[in-house]
């Protein structure tokens, strides 16, 4: 009586695995700093965990950019990575904020070959392509758009650096992301290719998730205007993650895209 | 007799023309292994803090730690450049100071209105402590307004003049 209850099961989490690729691991980076009064070096942490913040595997730094208060490119160095996280290091030159991001476009793949469902993934439609082979049947693509970003001000924040790019899934901080306190509540706007999104899913969770029993985390989804509204409950880091999903896929073929936005934040105390 | 009448007059006048505002301030003295005298910034704010004057800071110097004066950092401090607003000056060392802000342009020129002085002091690997002392401005009589810290503060006295007692 137990083994068709057992195999079922099995089969029931084998579903949820493949259903649900996105919601695996945590994907971070975690600035040294997020507040100065002067100009210098910061190092940057990026790894996949279900700890906040404790690293399990290196994130690949592939498509990282930092941008700088003028706009301009800042420099990156020391990129390294290695068994449990990737690291960066970012030259803090001038006053403003910079932002540094790790945005991409990844293909998923499900196909059905000698009577088995397979997957396959890649960052572009030429890769799938190529790594499904020949006589696979049922084949379905889906597209992911991600975006994981953090922000670190040297002196006043400004917003240049801030500026939506207008594809995925972004924020626009009414709220500027390093003003962050303790007894204040933050307003973001969260957008789809430069538009307003309502009814997007915003997962917060407080930095030490090793130290307590419970995630204590909280969810909150975007208004009619694309706005949700974050009370922090104490001074610490916070791990932000937003995610939709919507039929405009770029790529021929695919049905479904999925977005993901992704954000590391300090607050501080009063 | 005109002359030194007017000598006088002159003499007097930066006083005549400004209601007092000085602050005495204890730095406490604190009985611990590794010691670096405080940073300190005053400043006066408004309840809802749309006015902030900045008063003074007293720092080494070096930019890199003023964003731990986290208050004075974000209501003010990191929208300035060094030299700071106020009377900026050294660190001190643990006592009592006399403070006498009467001077600073931006505090004279204060509409009536209700405030706080802000005093924030943080130690280099010790605390930091912010202690605020609410005042009305300009003052009709004389007011003498106290109050203490706990950790990195010790007992401050505020005293308001009015320019004709």
């Amino acid at each position: 009586m137990m083994m068709p209850t057992l195999k079922k099961a099995g089969l029931l989490a084998l579903l949820l695995a493949v259903a649900l690729p996105a919601q695996a691991h945590k994907r971070w980076l975690l600035p040294s700093n997020t507040v100065l009064s002067q100009p210098q070096w910061i190092t940057v942490d990026a790894s996949v965990s279900n700890d906040i913040f404790f690293p399990e595997r290196p994130f690949p730094l592939k498509g990282l950019t930092a941008t700088g208060p003028d706009g301009k490119p800042a420099e990156v160095d020391n990129t390294l990575e290695g068994h449990r996280r990737s690291v960066f290091d970012v030259n803090l030159t001038q006053a403003g904020t910079y932002r540094l991001a790790i945005a991409g476009q990844f293909f998923f793949a499900s196909y059905q070959l000698g009577g088995e469902r397979k997957r396959a993934r890649g960052r572009s439609v030429k890769e799938i392509r190529a790594a499904i082979p020949k006589g696979a049947t049922q084949v379905k693509l889906s597209e992911t758009v991600s975006r994981m970003e953090t922000f670190v001000t040297v002196g006043a924040p400004n917003r240049t650096a801030l500026k939506p790019t207008g594809q995925g899934l972004e924020l626009d901080p009414i709220t500027h992301p390093n003003d962050l306190y303790t007894g204040e509540q933050a307003r973001w706007r969260l957008l789809v290719d430069g538009k307003p999104a309502a009814g997007v899913q915003v997962e917060v969770v407080p930095a030490g998730t090793r130290y307590r029993d419970q995630q204590n985390d909280w969810q909150l989804t975007s208004d009619a205007n694309g706005v949700v509204t974050i009370d922090w409950h104490a001074a610490g880091r916070y791990f932000v993650e937003a995610s939709t999903a919507d039929d405009n896929a770029s790529a021929f073929g695919a049905t479904e895209r999925r977005l993901q936005y992704l954000t590391t934040v300090e607050v501080l105390p009063l | 007799m005109r002359l030194i009448t007017l000598i006088v007059l002159l003499l007097l006048a930066p006083l005549a023309l400004a209601d007092r505002f000085q602050l005495v301030l204890e730095v406490p003295r604190m009985h611990v292994a590794e010691y670096h005298a405080p940073y300190l910034a005053f400043w006066v704010e408004s309840p809802d803090h749309s006015t902030i004057v900045p008063l003074g800071l007293w720092y080494d110097g070096r930019d890199k730690w003023l964003k731990d004066l986290r208050q004075w950092w974000r209501r003010t401090g990191r929208s300035q450049q060094a030299p700071y607003d106020g009377l900026t000056g050294a660190t001190r060392a643990p006592g009592l100071h006399e403070l006498d802000f009467s001077d600073v342009k931006a505090l004279q020129a204060l509409p009536t209105g209700h405030y706080a002085l802000v005093v924030e002091a943080a130690r280099e690997v010790g605390g930091r402590e912010v202690v605020r002392i609410p005042f009305d401005w300009p003052p009709q009589s004389i007011q003498k307004h106290s109050a203490n810290g706990s950790q990195e503060l010790g007992a401050m006295q505020l005293t308001l003049t009015p320019d004709q007692p």
